[in-house]
């Protein structure tokens, strides 16, 4: 029988309108936290109390309300069938770029003021595929480019909301991003000519800029006293460094040599800051026990090393290392393919250190909570906490484990199952599929010195954008 | 000029200090070693409870041994775990010491049409990331030039030795890049007419180069029979005639769904024998390559999906699904100082589809296969070489400990700088 071209046209017209009502649905809904579901019959890994057998979790209003075992469902709650899957809390990345629509203020060496919350993408995919691989939160960072760089933004992974308010997480403090070692040090030494152009320069930008933002709250702090008349002339920048040596901003400091780690310290300590997280830090093995000493955490990556001469003497052993000495540490992905198996990250800290379970999950839950300053809502499958959950198929360390459903605030996020292969928020009305990109994407985006070079476009950068471009990491 | 030189002379030496700082410092054992009561997994024929003789570099016997060979170091493996050697068919180790010194990278000449340029002439075997590599368990790798159309000639070696004599495995193979129609990257703005037109110039390109070596074979041919000699030097067109005269594959990366089918067409009018590398879009056609039987070199498997609209697991689930279509795959991590992560791209592909045998074969013996080498590589059989791993489990489990490699029948330290690190920092004095 001859088909009716009007039949073709007809299911065509029935796709696109399910498209259009899945837009619909995305755009209409409201913020989906306070969901109401049961998680059933799973092993359940809370990380900080042990690995429970065939227990139940139960999230009410988005949060962990009663972890047992046959715990009854209620009328109005979803069930989740976890029997023979691991449940786990929803994984935390301490570093990375994603839901980013730009990375690096890279115009001057301190860009304080600048709020990467300012730039959130809500409708990026890698969302998405991040939550593909249990990670719920992660914390959005400005680039490396400058020696204090922007804000950073701690958002949860709630895909399918558009809204970009709607990815902060509230409640968590505010961080910010500081930088040492070769990317200050080539983007405005090497690339503008002005300090800093070493390790030493790098130094003398951070007592400068602390001193300036004392003076100025000094400033601020006389004419609320009434010790002087006029007010002094108002600063975002100097507001927020002196907001940061308050204690009222986190310090994320992308690192990796020794030195630096220990100068920084130096100068934290000179200004009575205490709370600093050392980013990369693939160099914190070596002063391990001085990162303790201050009360210093670590967020490393598993095993990158050799993408250039600062990473050159590294170890995969690092955040072992750094464990047995007794400083917080977290593995983290600084990129949008590496987030989506931070399990698979954690797992290799027992290949390289035979760290336990419990200490190679808590690296990619509990530790990067702390971290955030967000571990009493986060990073543990704890009544009160979150109900952002993670569950897999097979043990998560093991190189098997799937990830088959991800829930952020009791909502289904990801589930292996049901979701389309194809879970764009933005789609272009006039391509049927969306660009092949011959290199991975990871190589240029969402990396630390995203931005850079497109913005200095000078002739001093062509070599410089050859190697960008050419090359696998930008960290 | 001369300060310059100056510069460039002080740069090297600092560099060669440098990589000579760090290698193994015990130094590897020669055998013979009797590998007792092993669970032997042989790849090719089966896995049973027996014992392996290394001798002379090769499997020299395997089974129940019993032997009147002298001085043999006994080996206990019960309870243990015996592989061949994995072999990452895809890397740039030895090629790249650290990717931002430039000064350090030795996999991209210029030049565009440059088949003649040898990887194994570059391939620093005191590189530090090869022990860094080995203790994981991949002792062989194909290492590749990159970078052009033609980029040069890789080689497969083995992770020990001190010369490219030692570490060759006597399969060098000439790279092609195919004409790409996918974008560079989100930085790449050219227009969908501009992408064509360059990949159609592209082609034109390695047309007339491919029109150009069959007149050069077949001059030489005639020459030959005439036992005249060449006088003019042509070493690019030199490198390709094993490819036209058939006694070699072309080894083609290519990546989208387009490319693929025009590269299957290309070697198919070209009367080629190819491999292709790369794949990422196999899955869109895997029947098509798998009637082309052309094999397939794939990886990283790690990778996000070259689509936004792809499905997440586009990349982990690639190599299943080209493997259930009927193409023979090989995996790569296409990494250099990470080559490392072979076993676990490997483990990937096995979980996302491919299962854990067919991902075992991928990283040994259709690898072997691939570059021609599998009467010596790729399995546990009598006669091969001893590239052996001792495990505690299977080797693609993250949390697998590694505890024996030999290469070439050596028992090699397990020991890297990443480890000498570890070593020295787990406990700091003072």
């Amino acid at each position: 029988m001859k088909a009716n071209p009007n039949y073709f046209n007809q299911i065509l017209k029935i796709r696109m309108m399910n498209r259009i009502i899945f837009i619909l649905i995305l755009c209409t809904s409201t913020l989906a936290i306070g969901q109401n579901v049961l998680i059933k019959n799973g092993t359940v890994l809370t990380v900080t109390k042990g690995t429970l057998a065939e227990t139940d979790v139960l999230i009410t209003n988005g949060k962990i309300a009663q972890i047992a075992k046959n715990i009854r469902k209620e009328a109005n709650y979803s069930e989740i069938d976890a029997t023979g899957l691991y449940v786990m809390p929803g994984i935390i990345d301490a570093h990375s770029h994603i839901a980013l629509d730009v990375v690096n203020e890279a115009t001057s060496p301190v860009t304080a003021e600048v709020n990467v919350g300012d730039a959130l993408n809500p409708l990026d995919v890698s969302i998405y595929r991040a939550l593909a691989g249990g990670v719920t939160i992660s914390h959005a960072m400005h680039g490396s480019a400058n020696a204090i760089g922007g804000q950073c933004k701690t958002i949860k992974h709630r895909f399918g909301e558009i809204n970009p308010d709607n990815l902060r997480m509230q409640g968590a403090p505010r961080t910010i991003k500081f930088a040492l070692g070769e990317n200050p040090i080539r983007t405005h030494g090497e690339g503008s000519k002005i300090v800093p152009n070493t390790r030493m320069g790098v130094e003398q930008v951070f007592r400068n800029a602390f001193s300036d933002a004392k003076i100025y709250a000094k400033e601020w702090d006389d004419y609320k006293n009434g010790l002087r008349k006029s007010s002094p002339e108002y600063n975002l920048r100097h507001e927020t460094i002196s907001d940061i040596l308050k204690g009222n901003i986190l310090i994320h400091c992308h690192s990796y040599r020794a030195d630096e780690i220990l100068m920084l310290m130096r100068v934290l300590k000179d200004f009575g800051v205490s709370k600093v997280c050392f980013q990369h830090v693939n160099e914190g093995f070596k002063v391990a026990p001085e990162l303790a000493a201050f009360g210093a955490s670590a967020s490393v990556f598993s095993d990158w090393w050799a993408y250039k001469f600062e990473v050159y003497y590294s170890t995969a052993y690092n955040a072992a290392i750094l464990t047995r000495n007794g400083v917080v540490t977290s593995i983290n992905s600084d990129s949008d393919e590496l987030i989506r198996h931070l399990y698979h990250e954690a797992a290799k800290t027992q290949r390289y250190g035979d760290l336990s379970d419990d200490e190679a999950l808590a690296l990619i839950t509990i530790n990067p909570a702390k971290q955030l300053g967000i571990e009493k809502m986060a990073g543990s499958i704890d009544v009160g906490k979150d109900g952002d959950i993670a569950i897999f198929k097979g043990h998560p360390l093991s190189v098997y484990a799937i990830p088959q459903m991800t829930l952020v605030d009791g909502a289904i996020r990801f589930d292996i199952n049901k979701d389309p292969d194809d879970m764009r928020l933005d789609i272009n009305p006039s391509e049927k599929f969306s660009s092949f990109y011959e290199t991975e994407k990871s190589q240029e985006n969402n990396g630390c010195l995203q931005d850079v070079s497109e913005m200095l476009m000078q002739e001093s950068y062509a070599k410089y954008m050859r190697f960008r471009y050419s090359k696998n990491h930008s960290h | 000029m001369k300060t310059l030189n100056i510069f460039w002379i002080f740069t090297l030496l600092f560099l060669v200090n440098v990589s000579s700082l760090a290698q193994q410092v015990q130094k590897a054992e020669k055998g013979p070693f009797l590998l007792k009561n092993g669970t032997i997994h042989t790849i090719t024929k089966g896995t049973y409870l027996g014992d392996i003789l290394l001798k002379d570099g090769i499997i020299y016997e395997i089974g129940a041994v019993k032997t009147d060979v002298t001085n043999i170091t006994v080996i206990d493996c019960t309870g243990k775990h015996i592989y061949p050697g994995l072999i990452d068919s895809g890397s740039k180790l030895g090629l790249a010491e650290i990717e931002a010194v430039s000064v350090t990278n030795d996999f991209s000449e210029h030049g565009d049409f440059i088949p003649h340029m040898k990887a194994l002439t570059a391939i620093n075997p005191n590189a530090v990331a090869i022990p860094v590599t080995r203790v994981n368990g991949v002792t062989t790798v194909f290492a590749k030039p990159e970078g052009s159309t033609f980029p040069g000639t890789g080689a497969l070696v083995d992770l020990f030795g001190y010369s490219p004599e030692q570490m060759t495995c006597g399969s060098e193979r000439v790279v092609m890049k195919f004409p790409s129609t996918g974008r560079r990257g989100r930085w790449d703005r050219r227009s969908d007419d501009d992408i064509k037109k360059d990949a159609e110039k592209a082609l034109k390109n390695i047309n007339e180069v491919w029109a150009s070596a069959l007149a050069y074979a077949k001059i030489d041919s005639a020459a030959g029979a005439q036992k005249q000699t060449w006088v003019k030097n042509n070493p690019q067109m030199d490198a390709l005639m094993p490819i036209v005269k058939g006694s070699q594959p072309l080894f083609i990366e290519v990546n989208s769904k387009t490319d693929i089918e025009e590269a299957i067409s290309w070697v198919a009018q070209n009367k080629l024998k190819a491999v292709f590398m790369g794949v990422a879009e196999g899955w869109r056609v895997a029947d098509k390559i798998a009637k082309s039987k052309i094999p397939v070199i794939t990886g990283p498997i790690m990778n996000t999906p070259r689509r936004d609209n792809d499905r997440f697991d586009a990349a982990y689930t690639n190599a299943g699904k080209m493997s259930k279509a009927g193409v023979k795959v090989a995996i790569r991590t296409d990494n250099a100082e990470n080559t490392r992560n072979l076993p676990f791209n490997a483990g990937f592909a096995a979980a996302y589809g491919m299962g854990i045998d067919e991902a075992l074969k991928a990283v040994t013996i259709n690898a072997a296969e691939i570059f021609d080498v599998a009467d010596k590589y790729g399995s546990i059989e009598k006669g091969k070489i001893a590239n052996i791993l001792v495990t505690t489990g299977d080797p693609f489990e993250t949390k697998t400990k590694i505890e024996k490699v030999f290469i070439r029948g050596w028992n090699i330290p397990l020991e890297s700088r990443q480890t000498l690190l570890y070593d020295e920092f787990l406990e700091r004095n003072p």
